[in-house]
């Protein structure tokens, strides 16, 4: 590769009282066909906390993010290189069920992705897929309580059996977030879930995202640096294929160590 | 001027049209005092199209009148008993027509001379290399004569009204170019036109199939009473000897059950192989598997019937008796059923595959990325999200297979036979509609009898029928469809 000789070198703040690791990635690179997406990304993701990935436009915090539930492996002539656990464990091993890792590790495309089903189907497929109901009226609660959940249950508790592509591209977001939290994953994978969103939902996703906390592990992707600093409790800066910085949110946020994020998150560059 | 050099004429004229249209709009926008409301080549084809459509319809609708005219003009001369003898009146008015032909080659000279009955017609027209089948009734002379006469007068207002029309239409047009003229949409109007036209072709000669059959199936059942066509059990429609009122027995069921019979062996080879395979291709298969795989398929369906015909008479039919049939004591034909529903399936595959891989393929990643995000599996996600969304594409699929199954003729005779039964046993020979309306219509005949009759009754059955299917099947899609954007 004609990249720098010397290897790149993160700056990470440690947090005070580190939580314990979750998600830990070593040397992650991806490679889409002949182009390299990401250059070698290393990151501990503590446990029941919120971490915001950060960077300009194709800079790779989808790509990174899409390692982590292994989505990448759908991408013909993707390649991934270096390590991944999850609670310790090597998400890239050859024994490993990338199904159940799929249903541990959910996710929030950045485009809505509902199905062409009803709003209900949509919600009940994964609780379905996976058996998590017992009985009907079971399954309904879990959809209930996720659409609430995403708050949008206000708005389509009337036509539930209607189908989810007939919905605003705000709600359609909003389903897919009811969709993944229905099936109670550990950790939740969000790729800009606000990006369609009206300030009055964001807020709302913002407080669910808050109170997912207490229990799930929470990665987003977010082009909102107030949104990064409103959730999160690490940030992580990317550019152009390398995590440049990661550290506490209010330490990132207000005492950026490296001059490109301090560009970045002051808007010079983007 | 014949019609041709009349298009070549409005040909001409509407490209000067457009020429003069363009240089005009670029001549008005040089001057500049009003904006321009489309662009040079919309006033230039703006121009064109209205020089060019009026007169084409001018001429279409004078070539249509013109027979009519001229039918009009010979039937005039015929005496009465000529007129009245309704059977052979159009053969009159032929051999009129070759009078008028013959009389195109006289000279003056001898024009004089068969008017005056000097020579006969018939002799002048031999010698002009017109054959004639008798001698030329003076009243037949007159006609021609008048014929003749008509003919050039209405090719002169033809070519005069067109030209004109042509002429008019092109200063009109030209004259109307003002910069506030939205040419634009003015040609695109005539575009929608023009579409919608092509469109109504396919619809009309649907229309007048229909027709056609319609009216030959309804003289049948003025013969053979519906009641007995559609319930009769026995198919023996005896081709009557000429002249003899005898009648066979038409019974629709027999044919009915054997194509269904047929098809449903068709379509059960069909549906399941081609689907999985779609969904093997489309799914599953890398791409280099893919690009060897799917052209290997699609050869299939280039494969002649008659060679699967061949195939099924010579190498599927005898395997099914010798191994299957004979040995399990169902039947002892290597015409059978089973053979033309196997090789026909087979025929299908193709069909259904490559439409539905298509079809699959279209479904978008996103929809897989969203269920695979959740932990389904591929084959959940194939069966519970690619699937449904692609369903409607697929019993297009399945349907366009149906009504290739229900038409087939060829493999059909080979495989399955020509007799008409009616059974449950899969292993006796049987036969389709369509192989019955081939045999009807096969030889020298006169649409007269029933045994001919018979099989447009059968094809108009045969067109509701799948015209049926393919409702039900529509209205099947619409209450089930799941649509992605
Ligand atoms: N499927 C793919 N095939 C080839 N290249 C890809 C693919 N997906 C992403 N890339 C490339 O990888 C790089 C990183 O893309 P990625 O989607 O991760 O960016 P991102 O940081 O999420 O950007 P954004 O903020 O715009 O979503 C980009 O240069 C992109 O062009
Ligand atoms: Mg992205």
């Amino acid at each position: 590769m004609s990249s720098s000789p010397a290897p790149f070198q993160t700056i990470r703040t440690p947090d005070a009282s580190p939580r314990p690791t979750k998600i830990h990635a070593d040397g992650v690179k991806v490679i889409y066909g002949t182009k390299q997406a990401l250059h070698g990304v290393s990151i501990d993701i503590g446990e029941k906390s919120v971490t915001a990935f950060i960077g300009p436009s194709g800079c790779g915090k989808s790509t990174f993010l899409r390692c982590i539930n292994r989505m990448n492996d759908t991408i013909v002539g993707a390649r991934v290189e270096g390590k991944i656990t999850l609670d310790g464990e090597d998400i890239y091993n050859t024994d490993l069920d990338v199904v159940e890792l799929r249903a541990r590790v959910g996710m929030v495309f950045q485009k809505p992705n509902p199905f062409p089903k009803s709003i209900f189907d949509n919600v009940a497929y994964g609780p379905r897929i996976h058996g998590l109901a017992k009985s009907k009226a079971d399954l309904e609660e879990i959809v209930v309580t996720s659409l609430q959940k995403a708050s949008l249950y206000n708005e389509v508790k009337d036509r539930l059996q209607e189908p989810g592509t007939g919905l605003s591209g705000g709600q359609q977001q909003r389903l897919c977030i009811a969709r993944a939290i229905a099936v109670s994953p550990e950790v939740i994978l969000m790729d800009e879930p606000c990006s369609a969103l009206d300030p009055i939902a964001t807020a709302k996703v913002e407080e669910l995202i808050d109170e997912l906390r207490t229990n799930y592990t929470i990665v987003i992707v977010t082009h909102s640096m107030q949104q990064a600093a409103r959730v999160s409790q690490r940030t992580a800066f990317f550019h152009l294929g390398h995590l440049v910085e990661e550290g506490p949110t209010d330490h990132i946020f207000t005492n950026p160590l490296e001059q490109r994020t301090q560009d970045y998150i002051t808007g010079r560059f983007g | 001027m014949g019609p041709l050099w009349l298009l070549a004429l409005i040909a001409g004229l509407s490209l000067f049209g457009f020429a003069i249209g363009r240089w005009k709009s670029v001549a008005l926008a040089r001057e500049g005092r009003q904006p321009m409301a489309a662009r040079p080549a919309h006033y230039g084809s703006f121009v064109l199209v209205w020089t060019a459509i009026p007169a084409v319809i001018v001429l279409i609708l004078l070539s249509i009148g013109r027979p009519y005219i001229a039918d009009h003009a010979v039937r005039a001369h015929l005496p009465d008993n000529v007129l009245a003898d309704e059977t052979n009146l159009s053969l009159a008015i032929a051999n009129v027509e070759q009078v008028a032909n013959g009389l195109k080659t006289v000279t003056p000279d001898e024009m004089q001379n068969i008017k005056i009955g000097v020579v006969t017609a018939r002799s002048v027209f031999a010698k002009h290399g017109v054959p004639l089948a008798g001698d030329v009734e003076p009243y037949q002379l007159a006609a021609a004569i008048s014929l003749n006469a008509i003919r050039a007068t209405l090719s002169d207002i033809t070519d005069v009204t067109v030209s004109l029309v042509t002429a008019l239409c092109l200063v009109f047009a030209f004259i109307r170019i003002k910069p506030r003229l939205r040419a634009r949409t003015a040609v695109e109007r005539v575009i929608l036109v023009l579409l919608i036209l092509a469109s109504s072709v396919a619809v009309l000669t649907t229309i007048g199939i229909v027709l056609s059959m319609l009216f030959q199936a309804l003289h049948f059942f003025s013969m053979v009473s519906p009641a007995n066509f559609f319930l009769g059990t026995v198919w023996d429609p005896r081709f009557a000897a000429a002249g003899s009122q005898e009648s066979g027995q038409f019974g629709f069921l027999p044919l009915a059950w054997g194509t269904l019979f047929i098809s449903f062996f068709a379509m059960l080879v069909a549906v399941p192989v081609g689907l999985f395979s779609a969904i093997y291709m489309s799914e599953y298969a890398s791409s280099r598997v893919r690009s060897v795989a799917k052209p290997l398929l699609e050869i299939l369906a280039g494969i002649p019937t008659i060679v699967y015909g061949f195939f099924a008479l010579t190498t599927v039919g005898p395997a099914i008796r010798d191994y299957v049939a004979v040995p399990f004591g169902l039947g002892t034909s290597g015409n059978n059923v089973i053979t033309a529903g196997l090789v026909m399936g087979i025929m299908l595959i193709p069909y259904v595959s490559s439409l539905s891989d298509d079809i699959i393929t279209a479904v978008p990643r996103a929809l897989r990325d969203g269920s695979l995000g959740l932990g389904a599996t591929r084959s959940e996600t194939v069966k519970q999200v690619v699937l449904p969304a692609a369903l409607p594409g697929i019993v297009g699929a399945i349907l366009l297979a149906a009504s290739r199954a229900i038409g087939e003729t060829m493999i059909v005779v080979l495989a399955a036979g020509v007799a008409a039964n009616m059974s449950l046993n899969p292993f006796t020979e049987m036969t389709t509609i369509t192989v019955k309306i081939v045999n009807q219509l096969t030889g020298d005949l006169e649409f007269t009898s029933p045994q001919t009759l018979v099989a447009f009754a059968l094809g108009i059955t045969l067109f509701v029928a799948t015209l049926a299917l393919n409702v039900l099947a529509l209205t099947i899609v619409r209450k089930y469809r799941e649509q992605y954007e």
